[in-house]
């Protein structure tokens, strides 16, 4: 028998220092391997286990890949229609003000088709959490050319690469509900290094602190990877995301406390 | 000086074997198993004994496969 290399001594309860949380369920997470999204839903997870609101949480999932977040959210999670999640989140939030509410969506249904329904609840300063994964593709229909598709970068629909003479600029959605005076807290994080996951969850934990003394709406940015759409391996994609979406899309925040953050 | 040790405990039927993890750790204490499991993924073992727990495996890894223990000696 290969030799196993445990130390059964130390694995005791008290030195415990990390595990999966409550707040997820056991079911195994349908996205690919090494997807940023099961980084993110466990970082959402993660925040609501530790500021125990997991009994007064109510999340609004998309349509995408994320469409079955109900099955591993171990709380209450309504399924909107394509684009409409901030709607969604608006009228429940409305209806039960005592609740914590947030959206997931990803770049398609928020980006794409779903722009007005963001860009008006942002601005009407809904007091809710808009969680926001951008991996500048439409993943689950097969990697198409989505808004966010940086410029020159290949697709299914854009092989040679997104001319932006003929197919426009990428949005950057972020910059946009940051300058609406609506929204509290706005920032861009990401997914790929141990470092990077720490602070975007301090970054989810501050959206729903914002949302719990209602401050105002946060909109918290997740750079993902999707190495399906971008047909490279889970390690490799991050390292392109570093040099490509990187450049483009500049981490950190850029809204806080109703105040725009002065990057120059 | 205090030493710290570590250990892991991989529940290798939800893991995926994307590597992210293996990427992460600074000591190369994973690396990919030669068998599948179930769901016909190479999972993520450990090859020595040098964890520290710093839980940067756990933090990065998509699926919540990894619990992370630490202790002094």
């Amino acid at each position: 028998m290969a030799q196993t290399f445990d130390r059964p001594e130390i694995q005791t309860p008290e030195n415990l220092v990390y595990s999966k949380t409550t707040c997820l369920t056991d079911n195994v997470m349908h996205y690919c391997p090494g997807c940023g999204h099961g980084t993110a839903h466990r970082l959402v997870a993660e925040v609501i286990e530790e500021m125990g609101i997991q009994s007064e949480t109510i999340g609004v999932a998309p349509v995408g890949c994320s469409v079955l977040a109900y099955n591993y959210f171990n709380f209450d999670v309504q399924q909107a229609a394509h684009g409409r999640a901030p709607a969604v989140a608006t009228a429940i939030k409305r209806l039960l003000p005592e609740k914590y509410v947030f959206t997931y969506q990803g770049d398609g249904d928020l980006a794409a088709i779903g722009t007005a329904e963001t860009i008006h609840a942002c601005n009407r300063g809904e007091n809710i959490v808009i969680v926001f994964i951008n991996n500048g593709i439409y993943g689950m229909t097969g990697g198409q050319m989505a808004p966010t598709t940086l410029p020159g970068m290949p697709t299914s629909t854009s092989p040679y690469g997104r001319d932006v003479e003929t197919m426009g600029n990428p949005l950057k959605i972020t910059e946009i509900v940051a300058m609406l005076p609506g929204t509290h807290f706005v920032t861009r994080q990401a997914v790929h290094t141990p470092a990077a996951v720490r602070k975007t969850k301090k970054s989810l934990r501050m959206a729903f602190e914002n949302q719990k003394l209602n401050k105002g709406l946060s909109f918290v940015e997740i750079l993902s990877n999707c190495n399906s759409g971008w047909k490279l391996s889970p390690v490799k994609a991050n390292k392109w995301m570093v040099d490509n979406m990187f450049p483009f899309y500049e981490l950190g925040d850029l809204k806080v406390n109703g105040e725009m953050i002065n990057k120059d | 000086m205090a030493k710290v040790v570590g250990d892991i405990i991989i529940d290798i039927e939800r893991c995926k074997g994307c590597e992210v993890c293996n990427a992460a750790c600074p000591n190369d204490v994973l690396e990919m198993s030669q068998e599948v499991n179930g769901k016909g993924y190479h999972y993520v073992i450990k090859v020595n004994a040098d964890c520290i727990g710093c839980s940067n495996c756990a933090v990065v890894c998509p699926d919540a496969v990894i619990t992370v223990y630490r202790a002094k000696v």
